[in-house]
């Protein structure tokens, strides 16, 4: 399964194995539900805003291997982080996984760089992304994948 | 004889995939034999004419061909010949009804009655429907082993009942349902039943007249044939009674500016130019079918699922949804700790293609608590060695995803 090990990093199968921040939130300032209709993933991303920095993140729901690590990894790189600084992440987040280009230290989300050769995964890669793009502008309607 | 090896040698996809390519996924498309892609090939190199409207050679072949098709599916499903539309799938089919019947005759508080383990396309068209006239949906629920539960009868069909609509073969459990009895009961309190019937023609005889059904659909390319061709059923009588769907070329008798008189039945529903080259590809895909045998075919898919489910059974991780006595060959599973779309990549690098996802039938999945499944589909052209595959891969998955190899 050597040409797999791209897409399928044991660091992704840690983080679907044991995925982090993966928790309701009583307290949050934010939440918004994701769905992907083409195969049914569901996420309900939570964040704590405060003076401009996330305080805290969290999610729930299901998915593929690839979109939960998405997910774990995103909530242990933006706690903490200003709105500005997440905006930035989510941006570069972006190009990497639709081309592949890592611009900057994109710490522990390299090990998504491979995703972009598989475009039917490249949906699972980007939901919780673009859920928490939304709920940092407050965006609560749901967010869906088709219309991205 | 039924000889899985010289079927395999009909379809040419198998010479040009590499040698581990396992195909699992019939339920959603088939494979095509090289004898329906000539067929199609023929009438675009050989006489490539529109019908019913050419006086020349070339038309009038093609006419032959087109209605020809139309002789070949009545006879597949025992139906006279004006009963067979074509249109250019199960989707269409049940749409024409939902339009040209339903919105004619239902009113509100009118009663359709679906199953809960319909196809979307089962499902959406009634859902405009209802909105529209005001008549109520009722749903038939299953049980935990993918049998419709037909306990309280007299809960479901009601003098209220007007228009009954099943699945014949489901689509995710595998499971046949008891049609007959359906439409049976459907006709007691005075409805009219319409089969879906996408799963269940490919696969074992089906005769119109024996289940007595008002309506029944299905498509071309999951029995073999093109796609953008399928076929709507209707008795006869019922289909004289009814407007016709779409306005066009072709189904009319008599056109002035502001009036028309209608075609004769079936062509009131085809208006325009038909998809003759799909339909003259179906008729072949028929043809092919009764040269080996639907009974033959239904027996060697009968074998295949049997052997897979107790072999898939045998793996610890795996899930199999439904276990009805009575079954396709269609397999809906899931595999501990394996997201089903991981599961499908995985296979995939195997060579093996499974489908995976929500089936077109979310309203299952919700019931069963999984936002998807794997599924697993056969047909003539599978063996035991593709069972073997897929077995050896699902194990090789779990061992990948627990970090194991
Ligand atoms: C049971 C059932 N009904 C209807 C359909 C829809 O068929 P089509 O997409 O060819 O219109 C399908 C195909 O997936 C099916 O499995």
């Amino acid at each position: 399964m050597n040409d797999l090990r791209d897409l399928y990093q044991q660091l992704i199968l840690d983080h679907n194995q044991s995925p982090q921040n993966f928790r309701d939130m009583e307290d949050a300032t934010s939440k918004v539900d994701g769905h992907n209709p083409l195969c049914g993933d569901e996420i309900t991303l939570y964040l704590k805003v405060i003076d401009n920095t996330i305080e805290d993140i969290s999610f729930k729901g299901s998915g593929c291997a690839i979109s939960k690590a998405s997910a774990s990894i995103m909530t242990t790189l933006i706690k903490g982080k200003t709105v500005a600084e997440a905006e930035g992440l989510f941006t570069r987040f972006h190009t990497m996984i639709t081309t592949g280009k890592i611009s900057g230290d994109m710490g522990k989300l390299a090990v998504l760089a491979g995703v972009y050769k598989f475009p039917a995964r490249v949906k699972c890669a980007v939901l919780s992304w673009h859920t928490m793009n939304n709920a940092l502008h407050n965006k609560t309607e749901l967010t869906t994948t088709e219309s991205l | 004889m039924f000889d899985v090896k010289i079927i395999r040698e009909d379809f040419p996809i198998f010479s040009k995939q590499s040698n581990d390519f396992v195909y699992l996924d019939s339920a959603s498309t088939t494979l095509k034999p090289q004898f329906v892609i000539d067929a199609v090939n023929g009438y675009y190199s050989q006489y490539s004419a529109n019908v019913h409207r050419s006086i020349y050679t070339i038309g009038e072949q093609a006419t032959a061909a087109y209605e020809g098709s139309r002789k070949k599916v009545a006879d597949f499903i025992n139906a006279k010949d004006n009963s067979i539309i074509f249109t250019k799938g199960t989707t269409e089919s049940i749409n024409l009804v939902a339009y040209a019947w339903a919105r004619k005759n239902l009113k509100e508080g009118d009663e359709i009655l679906l199953t809960e383990m319909e196809h979307h396309s089962n499902l959406i068209p009634w859902q405009l429907c209802a909105k529209e006239t005001g008549a109520i949906l009722k749903h038939i629920p299953f049980n935990e082993d993918g049998t419709l539960d037909l306990s309280e009868p007299e809960k479901w069909f009601t003098d209220k009942t007007k228009l009954v609509t099943v699945i014949h073969q489901s689509n995710v459990f595998g499971t046949i349902n008891p049609i007959k009895e359906i439409v049976k009961m459907a006709h007691d309190v005075g409805a009219i039943a319409i089969v879906d019937a996408a799963q269940s023609v490919p696969h074992q005889k089906v005769d119109v007249q024996e289940l007595d059904c008002d309506f029944l659909a299905f498509s071309g390319h999951k029995m073999l044939g093109p796609t953008g061709v399928g076929i709507l059923y209707g008795k006869p009588e019922i289909l004289e009674t009814m407007n016709p769907f779409l306005g066009g070329g072709e189904m009319i008798k008599t056109v002035s500016l502001n009036e028309s008189t209608w075609n004769n039945i079936p062509w009131k529903f085809e208006a325009g130019t038909p998809n003759i080259a799909q339909a003259i590809g179906l008729g072949a895909a028929i043809d092919y079918i009764n040269s080996i045998g639907l009974e033959q075919i239904h027996q060697h898919e009968q074998l295949l699922l049997n052997y897979a489910l107790k072999k898939m059974q045998d793996i610890p991780e795996v899930t199999i949804y439904g276990a009805a006595s009575e079954r396709g060959a269609v397999i809906s599973f899931n595999v501990e700790n394996v997201h089903p779309h991981d599961l499908s990549q995985l296979l995939d690098n195997d060579g093996i293609a499974i489908r995976a996802g929500h089936h077109c039938a979310q309203p299952i999945m919700k019931k069963l608590g999984v936002s998807a499944t794997g599924r697993a589909s056969l047909y003539l052209y599978n063996t035991k060695e593709d069972i073997d595959r897929l077995c050896e891969s699902i194990v090789k998955t779990v061992n990948f995803m627990g970090g194991r190899d």
